[in-house]
């Protein structure tokens, strides 16, 4: 009790010079604390795929089509319970900012393939009857103000021309870590259309997917898919879907580095910052520190309430820049639209977040805390006057 | 003997130089005897208080206090023994800021083990008995020098200590709140049997002490008994 009460005491003594140090924590744990979501964000696609589902696509490259023929041969490989389709679409929602995936699917496979996409059964029928309807996420439609009915036109870069498209149904996700800003549409309406213009591109799709029986069997399937195409025309790569969604990551691991390295940066930053304080702090203190040691208080005594006081100044700034954290993160990402599909701040961050305030706490102490504990008293007691 | 010290010596190294700053010290305080220690700046004083006190180690010597060889204690044991043995008293008061009068006093009892209750029976009878009850819930900074040096006092005494040690207590005083503090120490010596050595500058400080201890460049220049000092009619 009387130990908390000098710490907080002393703590409080330079009100201005704590105010500062702690603002500075705050800051420096919050912007940890985004960067942080930021690459969590990142990854999200990721982490939310599954280990499960496995992605053939062609071997050269993505950008080159597979024939959709091979979606029979595919079914009959032993262990494949189910196979679709999706074509990466690549539509502009009226200006090239508004960015989201568009998915030409095969409607009538790919809902059940995909359980974490929860849509209204009488929606889903709709969509089914509709040559021309669309299945959007739910953040999508929130964010450009779409209702079931609406049409959405999509100018095509990779298909030329203007496609409209009529909402029939609007998915929810199943977990917080679920891409909602997802948009989907017959495969079957695509490939019509492009026996008018693009006829090379007839029957075929970006990749397939695949369930599986046996979740551990997932590698022995993928090699088998691949093998059943080995030298055709156009040969197949399969991984899993975590693997296939880590591939655009890694992409971009170099900005993911440098955000990071940003992220520990700022933390040393306000680590030194710290220090400072203490160490300016624990100076002005030695006369009190050497009265202490003089009255019998042990130097472990003077090393703990220096510690004490660091922790408790970083601590209760970590706290505050945590708590900030949660709204900070969702102004932000209301701000940035659907460029961030899942944008969480995550039980890992938090728990760095306090880690990195009690990390800062602890270090700033030691240099100041060994100093003061070995402050010789008859010395200390002359820095008086 | 309370204290016995027998060619005690101190130098300090600096550079590659040693200095001495006391040189043979031979001298003897006995129990309930104030004794004030005399001498130019400079000469020694401070660092031979805090010889006795056990802030700091002898370079050679004995040092005997209550029978107890200080000198030979590790760093935990001498602050053990300071805890219990020594109530210090210092020029500038030295309480810590951030606490009461109150809880300043009773700062060295959390050393013991006695019960919160406790502690604050001791304090307040420690703050009586320096006529400072009434300012129990004050900060340092709301008292005057010459209360804060009562809170100090009342604070060197809380443990019930042998000895008292005083460097220069009235040295930042003026003359009325001087005069309280030596009144108060006379006091602590008369009814309480404390032995106390004082260092100062001050004729009115000596003249509260039985005995004068001069020091010189490091050297004790004589020990005359108190008896003179006060026979002798008021000389300033
Ligand atoms: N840590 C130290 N290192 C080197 N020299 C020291 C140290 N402490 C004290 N001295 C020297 O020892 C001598 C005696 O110092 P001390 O403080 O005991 O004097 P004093 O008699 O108390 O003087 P004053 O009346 O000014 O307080 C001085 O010359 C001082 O410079
Ligand atoms: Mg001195």
């Amino acid at each position: 009790m009387y130990f908390l009460k000098l710490i907080g005491r002393n703590s409080l003594r330079h009100k201005l010079r704590t105010a500062l140090t702690t603002l500075g924590i705050v800051i420096a744990v919050l912007a940890f604390g985004l960067l942080q979501t930021v690459v969590d964000a990142w990854y999200a696609g990721a982490n939310a795929a599954s280990a499960t589902r496995l992605v053939t696509r062609n071997a050269i490259s993505l950008v080159f089509p597979l024939p959709i023929t091979y979606r029979d041969r595919i079914r009959q490989i032993a262990g494949v319970r189910s196979v679709s389709q999706a074509n990466w679409f690549g539509g502009v929602y009226i200006s090239e900012r508004n960015f989201f995936p568009q998915f030409a699917v095969d409607a009538a496979t790919y809902f059940d393939m995909y359980p974490e996409l929860v849509i209204p059964p009488d929606q889903l029928q709709a969509f089914l009857r509709d040559r021309k309807g669309c299945i959007v996420g739910r953040k999508l439609a929130q964010t450009y103000g779409w209702r079931v009915g609406d049409v959405v036109p999509l100018r095509g870069t990779i298909h030329p021309g203007t496609w409209e498209f009529v909402i029939r149904g609007i998915y929810q996700g199943r977990d917080t870590s679920t891409d909602e800003v997802q948009f989907f549409f017959h495969w079957q309406y695509l490939n019509e259309s492009l026996r008018r213009s693009q006829s090379q591109l007839v029957d075929t799709t970006g990749i397939f997917l695949i369930d599986v029986d046996d979740p551990e069997r997932t590698a022995e399937i993928a090699r088998a898919v691949d093998a059943t195409f080995r030298n055709s025309l156009a040969e197949t790569l399969t991984e899993t879907e975590k693997a296939f969604q880590l591939g655009f990551v890694s992409m971009t691991e170099a900005i993911v580095v440098a955000i990071r390295l940003v992220s520990f940066l700022v933390i040393v930053i306000i680590l030194a910052v710290m220090a400072n304080t203490m160490a300016m702090s624990a100076r002005e203190r030695l006369a009190e520190y050497a009265t202490l040691k003089a009255i019998g208080f042990a130097p472990g005594f003077v090393r703990r309430l220096i510690l004490g006081e660091s922790i408790a100044i970083s601590l209760a700034g970590s706290a505050l820049g945590c708590a900030l954290t949660f709204p900070v993160a969702h102004l932000f990402v209301s701000r940035m639209g659907t460029l961030f599909p899942v944008f969480q701040v995550s039980a890992q961050t938090v728990a760095l977040q306090i880690a990195a305030g009690l990390l800062i706490g602890v270090i700033a102490a030691v240099a100041p805390g060994i100093r003061a504990g070995r402050v010789r008293i008859a010395e200390g007691l002359r820095a008086v006057g | 003997m309370m204290i016995e010290a027998r060619n005690l010596s101190k130098s300090y190294r600096r550079g590659g130089q040693v200095v001495p700053v006391l040189s043979a010290i031979d001298l003897d305080i006995g129990a309930g005897e104030f004794v004030a220690l005399m001498g130019p700046s400079g000469s020694g004083k401070s660092t031979l208080l805090n010889l006795i006190a056990g802030i700091d180690k002898p370079s050679a010597g004995v040092l005997r206090v209550n029978g107890l060889d200080i000198a030979s204690l590790g760093e935990a044991q001498l602050a053990d023994w300071r805890a219990r043995a020594v109530g210090f008293i210092f020029q500038f008061y030295n309480l810590l800021p951030v606490l009461t009068a109150f809880e300043n006093v009773e700062l060295p009892l959390l050393l013991t083990r006695l019960t919160r209750r406790e502690r604050r029976e001791h304090a307040e009878t420690a703050l009586a008995m320096v006529g400072l009850s009434d300012r129990m819930k004050h900060y340092p900074s709301e008292l005057s020098g010459g209360q804060q040096q009562r809170v100090a006092i009342a604070r060197a005494i809380i443990t019930d200590p042998e000895i008292l040690v005083a460097d220069e207590p009235t040295g930042d005083l003026d003359r009325v709140s001087a005069a309280e503090v030596l009144d108060l120490l006379e006091r602590l010596n008369a009814q309480m049997g404390k032995t106390i050595v004082m260092v100062t500058h001050d004729q009115r400080a000596a003249e509260a002490a039985h005995r004068l201890i001069h020091l010189d460049k490091g050297v004790l220049i004589n020990g005359r008994h108190a008896e003179a000092a006060h026979d002798a009619p008021a000389s300033s």
